[in-house]
C-alpha cells in the first residue's frame, strides 16, 4: 500500500486529482499528553492511516517493533517518530518534532510534544504555531494534572480550539460512564481557563476507534471521529478578520522607479488604493501596488508573503509596520507580559536582553516577575526570578518604541523573544499583555539648565569611569588617588563606592545574581544622573558580569564612559585579603563570592588595563588621568 | 458539525501557506546575514527553493548566488541545467570541486559511495564555505525525507567547525527566528523544512517549475547491477565483461552521482504522469540513495559531522 492509493481519481483523472490537491487547507495542530497516554501510538496511527508510511519503512517498523516494541510483537507505531539516537535509547521524545500527513481535504502539520513536566519550554514552542491542540487522557486515569498543564498553556498561547482525546477506551470496555465522566470533568475545568470550544472524542488508538471512522465499538457516541473532525474545523477565520499588520522585512528597491515593502501578513486583509499607517513613525501613504512573485494582485490576506509599494516616497525600514490607516497598533516601550523562561541560567531581572518582535530586534530588559505561575495549580506565587519551564508576569522595558497589538488579539503582534546577548541563546519567549501607562503618560521634562550649560560652568566634559576587578584588587585605592589628583586640578568629581552604596541605596540586595545585576542597574543609573549634572563620576563595583557593564557604558553618549580593568590575578587578591572576605569565603562564611564561588567575567576592550603587580597605584592613577585628558573628558 | 469553508477564498490552499512561509524564512536568514548562499544541487528540491527564492525578492533577483558543491560525477543533462537555470535567474554561480578529491581522483566506482560521498560533499561543503566566507546557506532539505530531519530547527546554528550540537538547538517560536551568531559561527537555514515530497511535486505542477528533464520517463542506456537500474552517461562508467548497456525507457526519483542514482522503469513522460507513478509507488524517496542505509541513525551522524 502507498499513498492515496485507494483515490481512484489519482489513477482515472490525474489532473483533476491534482488540482484537487492543490485546493486543500493546511491544519497545524499539537499533541499534548505522555508516551503513557498513547500519544506517539495516536501520531503513528495518524501517518500509517494516511498511507504515508512506505513498505521500506513498514519493512523497518516490523522488524523493530519485534526488537524493541512495547506491543508483543504487533506493530508499535510510536516507532515510527523517535528521531535522535540518544532518545531513542531512552525510549522517550525530549523535543518538537514536526510530523506531516494529508487526506483528501487537508494537509497537517503535527508538533509533538513530550508531557513532562519539566519541558514546558518544548510544548510552548509548540504551541506557538498551531491552531488546534489535541490533548490525550488515559481513560483510565482521567483529568490529571498534566491535563491541567497542557490545557492552561494551550489557552495562554492563544490556541482557540481543543479536541479532547479520551483514549484506551478498549481498556475500560469502551464505557460510556466512564467517557462521559471525564468529559464532564474537563469542560468544567477548560471553562475557568476560558477554553470554549472542545470537541471530546472516545477513541483507542491502539485499535483504530474513532480515528477514522465512527467506531462500532462506541454507538453511544454520536460525535465525529479524529480524522473528519480535523478535516473540517475551521481555523482560518480568525487571521483575516482583524485589520490589517505587515511589518517590513525587507525593503525592495531594484532601481529607482520601483521601491517596495516585503514582508508577511500577520493580520486583516490589504487592497490596492487603501491607505496604510507606517508605525511607529505614523506618516500615512496609499498602497500602490501589490506585488507577489512577479505577478501584480489587487488584494492580499493575512499569511501571505507579499511586497507592496506606497504611492508616497516616505522612510519605511526592516522593522516598521504597515497597518490600517484608520485602526492602527498601539506604540509604546513599556509593557507587562506573560515571560515564559526557556533556559538553564535563570533570567536576571534588569540585565539588558535582546527581545525581537515582528521583524524588529531591539535592547531591552524584564523586571523581577510580578507573580510566578504554577503551571500545574495556576497558583500565583512570589518570585526574584523565573528559572527553566517557570512562566511569570513581568513587565517588559524595550530600549525604543514597538508598535504591538495585545497577544489575545494578534499573536504575531504580541509575541516576543528573549535572546541573550553574550551566548546568543533564545533564553525566553514573551507575550504582551499591555502598555504600561506610566510609559505612556510620564513624558520626559524638558530641563533648561542643559549638560551644555553645566560643562560651560565647570570646564570640563561629564564622564563615568568605571573601575572593575575582583574585591581587593585595588579599586577603591586607586579610584581615591585618581578623585584626588582631579580634585587638586578643579574638576568636579564625586565617588560612588560599592560598599558605601550598599550600605544606603542598596542595602535591600544580597548577592545572587539577579541581585548583582540590580545593584549595578541602580548605580549605572544614579552615575548617569551625576553625569547629568557635569560631574566625572568614579564608580568602584566589582560588578562581575560584562553585560551590565555594557549596560552601564550604553546609558551614557559615546566618549563619556571609561572602562578601567584593575586586573589583578585572583592568588594576589587573595593574599591581600584586606577585609578577611577571603578567608571568610573559602571557610564558606560567605557565598557568592566572586572569583570563589561566583564568577567573574573580565573586560574584553578596556580604555585601560591596569597590571597592580607591575605598577603602584600612584602610576596607574597618573595613567588614568592621562587617558581622560586624551578622550578630551579634562581640558 | 459545518460543513468545511473551503470556498471562502480567505482561507488560503496548503501550498499558498507553505509558500508564504518558505518566502518569510529566506528573506529574514537574508536581512540578518552578511553572505548568503544557496545550496544548488539541480534536484527538484533545490529548484522549488530557488523558484521560492525568487519570488521572494522579485521583481529583483535575489540577492546572492548559488553554490553548487559538484563531485564531477552529476549526469550530464544534470550541469546543462544547473547553467541554465543561474542564467535564467540572473543569479551568480559558484561551482566547487574538492581539489583534493580532484588531485586522487576520487570515484564511486574504486573508493566506494562513502568515501565518495565524504570527500566530495561533506568536505568539499566545509571547504566552499570556509573559502568563500559564505556566513548562511540556505539548503533544500524536508523534515518528511529521515526521522531525525524531523527534529532539526529551521534555523540550524553550526559551530566554526561546522558541527550540529542537537542538544543545542534554539526553539523556534512564531515566526521570530533568532538568527544571531557568534564570530564563526554559520548557519544553515531550510526554508522548504515543513514540506512534503507530495507538496513539492504539487508545487511544481502548479507553478510550472522547469525541472531537469532526467525526471520524465525516456529511452537511456543503463546497466542491471545488483538489481539497480544504472545509467552509463558517460565513457567513465566501466563495464564489467560482458556487461552491454541496453537502451530501456527509466526515469530518476532523485539525483545525484549518476553512479549511485538508481533509475526507475516507466513510461511516465509528462510532470502529472511521474506525480501519478509516485503517487502510486511504494517505497520511500530515499530508498534509491544508498548512504542512508549504511547504519541506523547514519544521516544523523553525518549531520553533526557537517554533512547537510
Amino acid at each position: 500500500m502507498c499513498a492515496h492509493a485507494r483515490d481512484d481519481l489519482l489513477e482515472r483523472d490525474i489532473e483533476a486529482y491534482l488540482d484537487a490537491h492543490e485546493q486543500k487547507s493546511l491544519l497545524r495542530f499539537i499533541t499534548c499528553g505522555s508516551v503513557d497516554d498513547g500519544k506517539s501510538t495516536l501520531i503513528g496511527r495518524l501517518l500509517y492511516e494516511s498511507k504515508l508510511v512506505f513498505e521500506d519503512h513498514l519493512a523497518a517498523l516490523e522488524s523493530d517493533s519485534k526488537r524493541v516494541g512495547t506491543q508483543g510483537g504487533d506493530l508499535d507505531f510510536a516507532l515510527l517518530l523517535d528521531g535522535l539516537e540518544a532518545e531513542r535509547e531512552q525510549g522517550i521524545t525530549i523535543d518538537v518534532a514536526y510530523r506531516f500527513f494529508s487526506t483528501e481535504r487537508r494537509k497537517f502539520i503535527v508538533a509533538d510534544t513530550p508531557g513532562h513536566e519539566q519541558y514546558t519550554r518544548n510544548m510552548v514552542t509548540g504551541a506557538s504555531t498551531a491552531d488546534l491542540a489535541v490533548i490525550l487522557i488515559d481513560a483510565r486515569k482521567g483529568v490529571l494534572t498534566q491535563t491541567k498543564r497542557h490545557s492552561y498553556l494551550v489557552s495562554l498561547l492563544g490556541i482557540r480550539h481543543v479536541v479532547l482525546a479520551v483514549n484506551k477506551l478498549d481498556l475500560v470496555h469502551y464505557s460510556r460512564q466512564v467517557f462521559e465522566a471525564i468529559e464532564a470533568d474537563y469542560r468544567a475545568f477548560a471553562e475557568q481557563i476560558g477554553i470554549n470550544d472542545i470537541v471530546c472524542i472516545p477513541m483507542s488508538a491502539l485499535k483504530g476507534d474513532n480515528i477514522l471512522h465512527a467506531s462500532p465499538n462506541t454507538p453511544w457516541y454520536h460525535g465525529p471521529a479524529l480524522v473528519p473532525h480535523l478535516e473540517t474545523v475551521h481555523v482560518d477565520d480568525d487571521l483575516s478578520a482583524g485589520p490589517f499588520r505587515m511589518p517590513v522585512q525587507w525593503v525592495n528597491r531594484p532601481n529607482l522607479d520601483f521601491r517596495g515593502f516585503s514582508g508577511s501578513i500577520v493580520g486583516g486583509t490589504v487592497a490596492v488604493g487603501d491607505r496604510i499607517r507606517v508605525l511607529p513613525s505614523g506618516q500615512t501613504s496609499n498602497v500602490a501596488r501589490i506585488v507577489n512573485g512577479g505577478d501584480d494582485r489587487d488584494d492580499a490576506v493575512a499569511g501571505e508573503s507579499v511586497t507592496i509599494t506606497l504611492t508616497d516616497e516616505i522612510d519605511v525600514s526592516r522593522g516598521d509596520v504597515l497597518a490600517a490607516a484608520d485602526d492602527p497598533p498601539a506604540v509604546a516601550d513599556q509593557f507587562e507580559a506573560h515571560v515564559i523562561w526557556m533556559h538553564e541560567q535563570q533570567l536576571l531581572p534588569g540585565r539588558p536582553y535582546l527581545l525581537k518582535i515582528g521583524t524588529r530586534l531591539v535592547g531591552g530588559a524584564i523586571s523581577a516577575p510580578k507573580y510566578r505561575i504554577n503551571v500545574n495549580t495556576l497558583e500565583h506565587s512570589a518570585a526574584k526570578t523565573l528559572e527553566l519551564n517557570e512562566i511569570g508576569v513581568c513587565n517588559v522595558n524595550f530600549d525604543r518604541l514597538i508598535p504591538f497589538d495585545p497577544y489575545v488579539e494578534n499573536r504575531d503582534m504580541g509575541s516576543f523573544i528573549v535572546v541573550d546577548r553574550l551566548t546568543n541563546a533564545t533564553v525566553g519567549a514573551g507575550l504582551l499583555h499591555f502598555a504600561l501607562r506610566r510609559s505612556q503618560n510620564v513624558h520626559w521634562q524638558t530641563i533648561d539648565v542643559d549638560i551644555d550649560a553645566h560643562v560651560r560652568l565647570k570646564g570640563h566634559q561629564p564622564c563615568v569611569v568605571w573601575f572593575t576587578g575582583l574585591s581587593g584588587s585595588g579599586k577603591s585605592t586607586i579610584g581615591n588617588l585618581v578623585e584626588k589628583r582631579l580634585h587638586a586640578e578643579g574638576v568636579h568629581t564625586t565617588m560612588l563606592d560599592g560598599d558605601n552604596v550598599r550600605h544606603g541605596l542598596n542595602k535591600d540586595l544580597g548577592f545572587t545574581d539577579v541581585d548583582r545585576v540590580e545593584n549595578i542597574r541602580r548605580v549605572a543609573e544614579v552615575a548617569k544622573l551625576m553625569t547629568d549634572a557635569g560631574l566625572v563620576v568614579l564608580v568602584t563595583f566589582i560588578s562581575p558580569f560584562r553585560a551590565e557593564r555594557r549596560m552601564a557604558r550604553d546609558l551614557v553618549p559615546d566618549g563619556r564612559f571609561c572602562e578601567v580593568f584593575i586586573d589583578t590575578p585572583l592568588a594576589v587578591a587573595e593574599d591581600r585579603d584586606p577585609k578577611g572576605l577571603y578567608r571568610k569565603a573559602r571557610r564558606g562564611e560567605l557565598s557568592n563570592f566572586t572569583g570563589i564561588d561566583s564568577p567573574y567575567e573580565a573586560p574584553e576592550n578596556p580604555e585601560i588595563l591596569i597590571d597592580t603587580t607591575a605598577v603602584t597605584p600612584e602610576v596607574a592613577a597618573e595613567q588614568i588621568v592621562d587617558e581622560l585628558r586624551a578622550m578630551g573628558i579634562l581640558p | 458539525m459545518t460543513e468545511t469553508v473551503e470556498t471562502d477564498r480567505r482561507v488560503l490552499s496548503h501550498l499558498q501557506r507553505l509558500e508564504a512561509e518558505s518566502i518569510h524564512i529566506i528573506r529574514e536568514a537574508v536581512a540578518e546575514s552578511e553572505r548568503p548562499v544557496m545550496l544548488y544541487s539541480v534536484g527538484k528540491d533545490s529548484g522549488t527553493m530557488l523558484h521560492l527564492a525568487r519570488k521572494a525578492f522579485a521583481p529583483s533577483p535575489p540577492p546572492f548566488p548559488l553554490l553548487h558543491v559538484d563531485t564531477t560525477w552529476k549526469f550530464q543533462a544534470m550541469y546543462e541545467f544547473r547553467d541554465r537555470m543561474a542564467k535564467e535567474s540572473g543569479m551568480e554561480l559558484r561551482v566547487w570541486q574538492n581539489p583534493e578529491c580532484v588531485r586522487l581522483g576520487i570515484n564511486p566506482f574504486d573508493h566506494g559511495s562513502q568515501l565518495h560521498t565524504d570527500m566530495w560533499k561533506t568536505e568539499g561543503l566545509k571547504q566552499a564555505l570556509d573559502h568563500y566566507g559564505f556566513d548562511c546557506a540556505f539548503g533544500g532539505a524536508r523534515r518528511d525525507e529521515e526521522k531525525s530531519r524531523a527534529k532539526e530547527r529551521i534555523f540550524s546554528i553550526r559551530s566554526a567547525q561546522h558541527r550540529w550540537d542537537p542538544k543545542q538547538q534554539r526553539p523556534e517560536l512564531w515566526n521570530l527566528y533568532n538568527v544571531r551568531r557568534s564570530p564563526g559561527e554559520t548557519m544553515r537555514v531550510f526554508p522548504i523544512s515543513n514540506w512534503t515530497e507530495l507538496d513539492v511535486w504539487l508545487y511544481i505542477h502548479r507553478e510550472n517549475i522547469p525541472m531537469v528533464p532526467l525526471y520524465l520517463a525516456a529511452p537511456r542506456p543503463v546497466v542491471e547491477r545488483d538489481g539497480a537500474l544504472l545509467m552509463v552517461d558517460d565513457e567513465r562508467f566501466p563495464l564489467a565483461p560482458g556487461e552491454e548497456p541496453e537502451m530501456r525507457s527509466v526515469r530518476f526519483r532523485t539525483l545525484g552521482c549518476y553512479p549511485l542514482t538508481g533509475a526507475v522503469e516507466s513510461k511516465a513522460s509528462t510532470l502529472s504522469e511521474v506525480i501519478q507513478e509516485t503517487l502510486l509507488t511504494t517505497t520511500s524517496e530515499r530508498q534509491g540513495r544508498v548512504i542512508d542505509h549504511d547504519q541506523s541513525g547514519s544521516m544523523e551522524k553525518k549531520k553533526q559531522e557537517g554533512y547537510f
